[in-house]
């Protein structure tokens, strides 16, 4: 039965997402040279790998599910912004900011979801829309109440070591958080019986719903989900950088994607593991940052990204058929 | 046999759409370890019956029964907890999620560690592949199998043992064999008769003749939304049951025309609404 055989780990939805993981790392590693696998060197990676992975995770549970949120492009920058304006601009206490910017976060997400369960409008569209919805209330808000565009912010020693501090150099403390909740959700999908609930809203709603599952509930809380995701992310960023500027943050929406996609989950639902968008969020990072250890052209970055999205999802296909073509260990071919 | 209480009965069901009728008068009864076969062409109104049947649909006049007392049904949970399972034409169940998971959808087995709850996988593994072997399908042995790579005929299978371990007393088939070969139907009917065995009330819905006789004991056939005909094993043969179905309309405008000129033909029901 051999629960750690070669053939029962190619079954699982990380296969791909960890042969990708150590191809890449092993190119990098040769063509890179020392730096990119020294202490140091790591920490470029990992910080890159923390920042997204955060919200990759949530944002590949919403793709489980059957779901898409790309608002959390504007969420990011928008959370950044309201966390420098409430605890710089205004002064006040720095858990202050970081309840009303979770609670800003939380307030998209609801609105997203609520309007993807009550209308049939497909949830890209419907986040396209709070997309630029939340990016231009953030450039509106910011010009009407700091008259900039740009805020500081001197976050107490506490806040700085809890939410954005360089440790061991250069290592940021949210690496910390996205291991901590890359743990949770982990348990959460894979461990606990609300993982069943997700697999079974993207493998089938109707059904999931008729078995007795909340399965609208269940879909705003996991937009809620990733909108609070993001607006973590951005306030984290705001009290390492010390300042928080407006900015769009779209490269998060498709290096999310593209990490969830990476990491073996299905674009239409149904099939996806949390460990495999972990890999997938480490591989995008160490393309990402390996490029500048090689002595290869920056702007090749996106070439081999793009490469490998495709490679993935291929090999990712390849994974699933095998899958599903298991009969049991006891049948002899 | 005859006169025991139905499980399920239904009496003068009218359903309509705005001004469309769709279901006429429907009085139908199914009782424990019986088949009731309802056969019908397309758009004769079988998806409304089961809809209303499963509580997806009210109805505008008429009762249901269970165990010869009214109930009524606001949502499919209200029918699914008085013990109606439907199975739909592709086993309603999830493609990519393993035997084990999808068999306990929304009503997880769980064990705790601490202050966690853990899905049991274990234990649900063993409880689908024990089930679905009790109806015979051998071949199912590890509940870590994904669903999509059973074939039909095993996801039907599955489906109905599912229903039935989660209690069922009445069993909604919907065109279980409509997709499938031949090798496969037979496999699915044979599950069928075991629920029935079983003592299960089966409303079997079909288009097919061949599959209706080999485990239904009482028919009804159903044309244009009203009841056509309803007769019990062996009342009818295959061609005079095929005909019923097919020609419906035809059939009955030929019988009246010939009914006026030469009186009524032997062995031709003309009992549907006028």
């Amino acid at each position: 039965m051999g629960i750690l055989s070669l053939d029962s780990l190619i079954r699982r939805p990380e296969a791909g997402a960890f042969l990708g993981m150590a191809f890449v790392f092993a190119f990098f590693s040769i063509f890179g040279g020392a730096t990119f696998t020294s202490f140091a060197g790591a920490a470029s990676w990992f910080n890159v790998a923390a920042n997204l992975g955060i919200i990759a995770i949530p944002i590949g549970f919403l793709m489980i599910a059957g779901e898409l949120d790309i608002s959390i492009g504007a969420m990011v920058p928008a959370a950044s912004m309201s966390m420098g304006i409430i605890s710089g601009f205004y002064d006040l206490p720095i858990m202050v900011g970081v309840a009303l910017t979770l609670g800003f976060g939380g307030i998209v997400g609801w609105i997203n979801g609520m309007i993807v369960v009550r209308t049939a409008v497909p949830s890209l569209i419907v986040t396209l829309g709070t997309l630029f919805a939340v990016a231009g209330l953030t450039l509106f808000m910011s010009i009407v109440l700091t008259d900039t565009t740009a805020v500081s912010l001197a976050a107490p020693a506490w806040a700085k070591a809890v939410f954005g501090k360089f440790y061991f150099g250069s290592y940021q403390v949210i690496i910390a958080w996205w291991l901590g909740l890359t743990a949770i959700y982990i348990y959460f999908l894979h461990f606990s019986p609300w993982g069943n609930w997700l697999y079974a809203i993207g493998g089938d709603r109707e059904s999931a719903r008729n078995a007795g599952i909340p399965t609208n509930k269940f879909t705003i809380l996991l937009f809620v989900l990733s909108s609070m995701s993001a607006a973590f992310v951005g306030l984290c960023q705001t009290i390492l950088f010390n300042s928080a500027q407006v900015s769009t943050g779209m490269s998060f929406i498709f290096n999310t994607i593209i990490s969830v996609v990476i990491g073996g989950v299905l674009l239409t639902g149904g099939f996806g593991s949390v460990i495999g968008i972990f890999f997938g969020t480490l591989t995008f990072a160490m393309v990402n940052q390996g490029i500048y250890y090689t002595d290869f052209d920056r702007n090749l970055s996106s070439l081999i990204v793009g490469v490998m999205l495709l490679i993935a999802v291929l090999m990712n296909n390849t994974f699933r058929e095998m899958a599903l073509r298991y009969s049991g260990p006891k049948q002899a071919n | 046999m005859k006169d025991k209480t139905p499980v399920l009965e239904l009496q003068d069901i009218d359903m309509s759409f705005g001004p469309i009728d769709v279901l006429h008068e429907i009085s139908l009864k199914v009782q424990e370890g019986e088949v009731l076969c309802l056969l019908g062409d397309n758009g004769a109104g079988k998806s409304t019956l089961i809809k209303i049947l499963c509580g997806v649909y009210k109805p505008i006049r008429g009762a249901i029964l269970m165990d010869g007392s009214q109930v009524e049904f606001n949502r499919p949970r209200d029918a699914a907890d008085r013990g109606i399972a439907t199975v739909h034409q592709f086993g309603g169940t999830f493609p990519l999620m393993s035997i084990g998971r999808s068999f306990f959808v929304g009503v997880e087995p769980t064990k705790k560690w601490g202050p966690f709850t853990f899905f049991d996988r274990k234990k649900a593994n063993e409880i689908a592949v024990k089930a679905i072997q009790d109806f015979g399908i051998t071949r199912i042995d590890d509940g870590n199998r994904l669903i999509g790579g059973l074939s039909g005929g095993e996801r039907q299978s599955l489906a109905i043992a599912r229903a039935v371990h989660f209690g069922a007393r009445v069993l909604i088939l919907d065109e279980p064999t409509a997709a499938l070969g031949v090798k496969q139907a037979a496999h699915v009917l044979r599950i069928v008769n075991e629920a029935k065995r079983r003592g299960l009330a089966v409303v079997f819905i079909t288009h097919q003749v061949l599959h209706a006789m080999a485990v239904g004991d009482h028919f009804a056939v159903l044309i244009r939304g009203g009841i056509a005909a309803d007769f019990r094993k062996g009342d009818k043969t295959r061609e005079e049951i095929t005909d019923l179905m097919a020609g419906g309309e035809t059939t009955e405008d030929l019988e009246i025309e010939f009914a006026i000129r030469d009186g009524p033909v032997e062995g031709r029901p003309h009992s549907a609404a006028p």
